[in-house]
């Protein structure tokens, strides 16, 4: 079972989170900031698996992370799931993310959670790994964003003027933002198959 | 309307989206919470209006500051709102608001169930997605009853998209609701076959989650898992189930059998790391499970190994890593495989990476043995050195004492060494360990005894340098040292070699800086130091110092009699009046010494930590009840406060006896001995600890002399290193000692065990430095076996321990939406209902259940809520009358419910699937069934002598299991013979009885015994038997022509005289050969590897190369063998048949109906059959004689009928339709080698006409 999927920028700052049990909203916020003290005090080339945090699970779990640019992606699993397997499991999430936003980079994460979401959906299912195809999981969220569209009709065109307009308003928006800009580098790693 | 969709959109544009609030945060750094604060209220504001739009988009920005840590449960009714959109864009927002924030605590969710429902069953798969996603974060108990049947429908959908959603969701209704797990079981089954890959992969998620926590429930999958893990190619797939086998092979070693061959395949194929690395894991599991050291699982060990050697030299640091983590795992059964890669080990102790040190560190525990363990610690103390101030310092200090003191402190050959390490660790620091060094070394000061004057020459420097340890304050943890030096010190101070300067040291104001528990005891053991420094005197009539003392006592004692802790000032001021007592007497020229030592006398022995807990309850005690009146309430409560020191310090409890005759002392102890052997309450020295201090004193103790004129760097601290020299020295000599005797002694010590494959220094020989007796911990006599329960009440998983193969009863039907709850007492009646009711009614009766239940619930709940609710009553109807009122799947139900009648048959399946072995009697019931899986399963291990384990040689038959077979056989023979031999077996005999008995006493009809063993030749010196079936194993795969045979023989003594140089030759075949050692010629005999001692029987195994397999074959040998006599020794051989029959060649393999038809529709295979007439057994123990005899296994049976199947070495299919009618039993074979089924059909014949 996954038991929490986690993603933060470099300084800690919470990109998604995305608990499979409850817990306090205090205590999500701790869990991400010891989650964070754990992996980020550790070099690049070290292995990327960490004897669980104090605050989830305890020892049964293990934090399997992938460190990506700017954002750390953290998979929070017991012993029934395989560690290489989660490993390439990030990796297809991040590809995925990468096909979905079109070289995808924290402000894109920032500006679009609910996107994301919505992709780790078809992903994850209540903590258990419902696919692993990356092909399948486009095509289900494509599905998806079309009869979202669809559905906004006539209806959502102003709206989506109003927003481009907002964004024209604020030429400066690209300065505002120090970092991210930076795209999330996708290194070809043995999938699956 | 069209109008308002459009000032619905207008509205939106002024408000804030998403994208909108996040820049708006990004560019409010210095004020984010009040930013934040605003934003809420405006979300309030839009929470408000109308627009389902307004909504979602203010609950989308909600579910963002979720993220940040704000608390959005106050808007729990508004994400129900936006969940019921009609739109799928804003059904999406809702749910993903509620699985981000919605639990069980919630109280709204209670009025999601039918809009869930109505989602689920949505034309639109998405809408059914997205609603399953959701459901799966948030689910509770009462939404997992009321959905469980929607659920479970969803299962059969046609759309894959939904079939997987739905199975994978079943795990969490089941952890919800584990009554859904019987009924919805049989569907989640089949879900293991689905088409689609996505659902496959669902299906064995859900089981091996459910199985890892109760894999015994799911033992009878393991056939259909073993037929996808051969079958599938997706690699998530693959690794689950082999995680799961990894999970079930210690419940069923047979099945670890079974796993070996496909998953070493695997690790040979695969090229996906995470695969192989799983594949690996589990085959060491299987090995665990098996826990034997066979020759062929000896090979797949260091396969393993090998594999994860692979990885951890990989420059991965994953991989490493993972490496390290399985190596553990094998180091538990096999420490010798992992032994040998030491130097990788280390290697990755220098790893800069801290996990994979760490994992280094957990595997050198195991690989330490008497021979490395100093050179191994000493390179942990250089990485000690160099770790200064870090976590990972505490951790290799920790794994220090924990290899050391492992098992018994098994591995120390020298105390000294170790106390020297210990004292070598008191420099650390910072260290949060202090009291695990100073366990230790109380631990060994008190239990080896040979130490002790060691120890306390060390301690007395200890605390003569306390200085050190407490000089910084932030080294306050390792200052807990000195409360083991302390105590060291005082309680064996008869070592002292100079106890006043000890004294003096204990004594100084500096003490009292220290925490208050080690003050407490530097006081008392002062005290017991000033007894000795008495006697010391005293026998040097030394009146002036003895005084001297006193006064040293009563001049230093006041400082603590001030201390603020209670326990330090009561003790001081006990022992202080004392002192002065004695210094009075003292002045009066009295002898005090004797009387004081008399208060510190005895020997404190250890207690095992768990002993008080095991002392069991004598018959009639009741602990409960009151052994006087109860006193009145108030009475009672100032007897409290005595557990205090009690638990602070229970060593210092001792025996005080103030009795000066010697004599009365003797008696008063035998007395108490007396009284304390008929006291049941009193924990008994065991008699083995009673041994050990009976045992030699400390003087016959060599101890090795240390050079002390070599300047220490620390005073008192001696380098543990030139231990590590002496050690050296130490025992090369001794092997140069060892090989001299064992050279002598080389004849006699031949053929002690049958492979002689010791190394060339097993641990055994290295001897400790010092004879060390290390006293075991006592424990009472009757000690209870430790009965702790370790299983976690509130895990959730208990509840899921449920038998899957019972049939369902009605009761435990899911629960159905019906109309009329109340009605629900017949399914026939529930039908009824269903076709009868009209529309209107229908809808009234539903929001009438609706009210009641909400009713309910709510009873609980405060009346503020209440007040709240009807605020929102709108939106509830609104929400009750939108629901369609779809049919209800009571069809479902009753397919799900009914009773899987093949559950008990399959669990006799899994049975002939692990064994290939006859069936047990108990599998006869497949019709019955009621908890067949119990009797069955019971049943199989009492029959287990009788039957071939395996067929492959890497059989793990016990030793003592062996034993009994030959015994069994033995007895046989014997009846066969008329006890011709009969006064050669007196032994064999009686245990022969004996099982035999056994197995008559069995209820249902027993099988007949069946042996395996066959006399092959026998003489009056020696007797060979060989196994009739012998095992066949096919090295080299089945493209290749020659194939080889292991046949093995037991030899058994029969004389009186001891028998030797065994040889065994065999006049080779064209066709068959002895494999012969390398460079040995064609005639030469093999010898065999052991000497046989007067009645005692061994067994040997022989290879044989066999190139063709269809005609049973006959070779002549002989065996020659010395007979040695006390007088003489002669010469003697024995000449005997090999006969390799054809069945011989045959490997019980299992095969699949559905396979074994197309096997026979292929129309490849020749036909011939057989009749036997006058066959009076039943039919069951007909097919266990062929399953056992010739290797079949059997397909499937129906009544009198049954197809098997067995496969030759070389690959040639054999199957056999058996049925039977009136004593007449007929066979139709068919094979694709027409003269090798010949021969089987005869040989089958040959079986039964014996009978």
């Amino acid at each position: 079972m996954i038991k929490a999927i986690l993603i933060f920028n470099n300084h800690g700052k919470p990109r998604m989170s995305k608990f499979y049990e409850h817990y306090t909203e205090d205590t999500e916020q701790q869990i991400i900031r010891e989650t964070f003290h754990l992996v980020s005090k550790r070099d690049e080339n070290v292995c990327n698996f960490l004897e669980g945090g104090l605050l989830i699970g305890g020892s049964e779990n293990k934090l399997i992370y992938r460190h990506y640019a700017t954002l750390y992606f953290v998979f929070c699993v017991d012993s029934s799931e395989s560690e290489l397997g989660i490993l390439d499991l990030i990796q297809v999430f991040v590809e995925t993310l990468d096909k979905c936003f079109e070289n995808v980079c924290e402000l894109d994460l920032i500006f679009h959670l609910d996107k994301v979401h919505n992709i780790l959906a078809e992903m994850v299912m209540g903590g258990m790994v419902l696919e692993t195809n990356m092909s399948e999981i486009i095509t289900q969220v494509e599905a998806q964003g079309k009869m979202e569209k669809s559905e906004a009709g006539i209806a959502g065109a102003p709206a989506r003027a109003v927003s481009a307009v907002k964004n024209m308003n604020l030429p400066e928006m690209p300065k505002n933002i120090n970092i991210g800009d930076i795209s999330i580098k996708v290194p070809n790693l043995p999938s699956f198959k | 309307m069209a109008l308002k969709i459009v000032k619905g959109s207008i509205d939106r544009m002024f408000d804030k989206n998403l994208q909108d609030l996040v820049r708006g945060i990004r560019n409010h750094k210095e004020d984010e919470a009040k930013y934040i604060s605003t934003c809420i209220d405006e979300i309030k504001q839009e929470l408000k209006q109308d627009n389902i739009a307004v909504k979602a988009n203010a609950v989308c920005k909600l579910t963002y500051l979720q993220m940040l840590g704000y608390d959005v449960s106050w808007a729990a009714f508004n994400i129900v709102e936006v969940m019921s959109s009609s739109k799928f864009t804003f059904k999406r927002i809702g749910y993903l608001a509620a699985s981000q924030c919605f639990h069980e605590g919630t109280d709204v969710i209670m009025l999601t169930t039918n809009q869930i429902r109505k989602d689920l069953s949505s034309p639109n798969q998405y809408d059914t997605g997205v609603a399953l996603t959701g459901l799966s974060c948030f689910v509770t108990p009462d939404l997992a009853r009321d959905l469980a049947n929607d659920i479970m429908t969803l299962m059969s959908h046609t759309k894959p998209y939904i079939r997987k959603k739905a199975v994978l969701i079943m795990y969490k209704v089941f952890l919800k609701y584990p009554e859904s797990l019987r009924p919805a079981f049989p569907r989640l089954k089949e879900k293991l076959e689905d088409p689609d890959p996505g659902v496959q992969s669902a299906a064995v998620n859900v089981i091996c989650e459910l199985a890892r926590r109760n894999p015994k429930n799911y033992l009878s999958l393991a056939p259909l898992f073993f037929k996808l893990m051969t079958s599938s190619t997706n690699n998530w797939v693959l690794i689950k189930i082999i995680k799961l086998f990894g999970a079930l092979t210690p419940l069923e070693p047979r099945l670890g059998k079974k796993l070996i061959e496909p998953l070493t395949n695997l690790i040979h194929s695969t090229s996906a790391m995470s695969l192989l690395y799983e594949c690996v894991n589990t085959v060491i599991a299987v090995l665990i499970s098996l826990s034997s050291g066979m020759p062929n699982h000896s090979a797949s060990i260091q396969l393993c190994v090998q594999k994860l050697r692979i990885l951890i030299e990989d420059s991965d640091q994953n991989l490493k890593y993972l490496g390290l983590l399985a190596m553990s795992k094998i180091l538990k059964t096999h420490p010798k495989s992992v032994q040998s890669h030491k130097d990788l080990i280390l290697q990755c102790l220098d790893d800069k990476d801290e996990s994979i040190r760490l994992r280094a560190l957990d595997l050198l525990y195991g690989m330490v043995s008497k021979k490395n363990l100093m050179e191994i610690v000493k390179k942990l103390m250089l990485h000690v050195d160099k770790a200064e101030g870090t976590t990972y310092r505490d951790e290799l200090l920790t794994k220090i004492i924990d290899i050391c003191s492992q098992s018994n402190y098994q591995y120390i050959t020298n105390f000294e060494w170790y106390i020297s390490i210990l004292v070598e660790l008191t420099r650390l620091e910072g260290t949060r360990h202090g009291h695990l060094i100073a366990s230790q070394m109380l631990d060994v000061a008190i239990r080896v005894k040979a130490i002790r004057g060691f120890a306390v020459a060390q301690m007395a420097t200890l605390l003569d340098n306390a200085h050190l340890l407490t000089g910084n304050t932030q080294r306050n943890g390792i200052c807990e040292v000195l409360y083991a030096a302390a105590w060291i010190c005082g309680e064996f101070s008869e070592h002292l070699e100079d106890p006043m300067q000890t004294l003096e040291a204990m004594l100084r104001p500096k003490v009292a800086t220290l925490p208050g528990h080690i003050q407490a005891v530097y006081v008392q053991n002062a005290a017991k130091l000033f007894a000795t420094v008495l006697q010391k005197h005293e026998g040097e009539t030394d009146s002036q110092a003895a005084q001297e003392t006193s006064q040293l006592l009563i001049d230093r004692l006041p400082l603590f009699v001030q201390s603020a802790n209670l326990e330090v000032q009561e003790r001081a001021s006990c022992i202080l009046q004392l002192v002065k007592y004695i210094q009075k007497l003292q002045q009066k020229n009295v002898e005090v010494a004797e009387e004081v030592t008399a208060l510190f006398a005895g020997e404190l022995n250890p207690v095992a930590p768990k002993a008080q807990k095991k002392v069991p309850i004598p018959e009639g005690l009741d602990l409960d009840a009151w052994i006087n009146e109860p006193p009145s309430e108030s009475e009672s409560e100032d007897e409290k406060p005595k557990a205090v020191f009690a638990k602070e310090e229970p060593k210092h409890y001792r025996s005080r006896n103030t009795e000066v005759d010697e004599k009365e002392l003797a008696r008063r102890r035998e007395v108490r001995k007396q009284e304390q052997a008929n006291n049941p309450f009193y924990i008994k020295a065991s008699p083995s600890s009673q041994k050990v201090y009976d045992a030699p004193g400390v003087e016959h103790i060599p101890v090795v002399q240390i050079d002390l004129s070599v300047p220490l760097k620390v005073p008192g601290m001696p380098m543990s290193d030139q231990y590590l020299k002496l050690e050296e020295e130490r025992q090369q000599k001794e092997k140069a000692e060892r090989k001299k005797k064992e050279k002598k002694k080389k004849r006699e010590k031949r053929g002690k065990g049958r492979k002689a494959d010791s190394g060339p220094e097993s641990e055994e020989d290295i001897t400790p430095a010092q004879h060390v007796d290390i006293v075991t911990e006592e424990m009472p006599e009757n000690a209870l076996p430790s009965d702790d329960d370790d299983k976690d009440p509130n895990d959730p998983h208990r509840a899921l321990d449920i038998d899957l193969d019972k049939p369902l009863a009605d009761s435990e039907k899911l629960p159905v939406r019906t109309h009329r709850p109340e009605v629900l007492k017949s399914p026939a009646e529930d039908r009824v209902s269903e076709s009868v009711p009209p529309e209107t009614k229908k809808k009234s009766s539903k929001e009438k259940k609706e009210k009641k239940k909400d009713k309910e619930k709510d009873r609980k709940r405060s009346k503020e809520e209440k007040k709240k609710k009807k605020k929102h009553k709108e939106v509830e109807e609104e929400l009750l009358e939108s629901q369609p009122e779809e049919p209800v799947q009571s069809e479902e139900t009753k397919e799900a419910a009914a009773p899987p009648t093949s559950t008990s048959a399959e669990a006799s399946d899994l049975d002939f699937w692990l064994s290939s072995a006859p069936v047990p009697p108990a599998a006869q019931e497949v019709t019955v069934p009621s908890s067949a899986v119990e009797t069955s399963s019971a049943a199989v291990p009492e029959s287990e002598p009788d039957e071939p384990k395996d067929t492959e040689p890497e059989d793990t038959k016990s030793s003592k299991h062996k034993k009994k077979k030959q015994k069994k056989e033995k007895e046989e023979k014997e009846k066969k013979k008329k006890k011709r031999h009969h006064h050669h077996h007196h032994h064999g005999e009686a245990g022969g009885e004996d099982s035999v008995q056994n197995g008559t006493v069995e209820e249902e009809e027993p099988l007949p015994p069946m042996s395996n063993y066959s006399v092959l030749a026998e003489n009056s010196f020696i007797k060979m038997m060989r196994e009739d079936a012998e095992q066949v194993y096919d090295i080299q795969g089945n493209h290749q022509d020659e194939s080889k045979v292991v046949v093995s023989i037991i030899f058994e003594n029969k004389s009186d005289s001891f028998l030797k140089s065994m040889e065994f030759n065999v006049l080779d075949s064209l066709n068959s050969k002895l494999q012969r050692p390398e460079g040995a010629g064609p005639h030469d005999g093999l010898t065999v590897p052991f000497q046989l001692p007067p009645g005692v029987s061994n067994e040997a195994r022989f290879v044989f190369s066999v190139q063709s397999i269809v005609m049973p074959q006959k070779l002549k040998g002989t065996l020659t063998f010395i007979v040695k006599s006390d007088e003489s020794s002669t010469h003697e051989k024995l000449d005997f048949k090999l006969h390799f029959t054809c069945t011989s060649y045959l490997i019980t393999t299992p095969c699949y109906s559905d396979a074994y038809a197309k096997l026979l529709e292929s129309g490849d295979l020749k036909g011939s059959s057989l009749r036997l007439e006058g066959i009076n057994m039943p039919f069951h123990h007909l097919l266990a004689r062929i399953c056992f005899h010739h290797h079949f296994s059997v397909v499937e049976r129906i009544d009198s009928c049954a197809s098997m199947y067995s496969r030759s070495i070389q690959g040639h299919h054999v199957c056999l339709l058996v049925k039977t009618s009136d004593q007449t039993v007929s066979i139709d074979a068919k094979c694709d080698e027409p003269s090798l089924l010949g021969n089987v059909l005869d040989e089958l014949k040959q079986t039964f006409s014996k009978c």
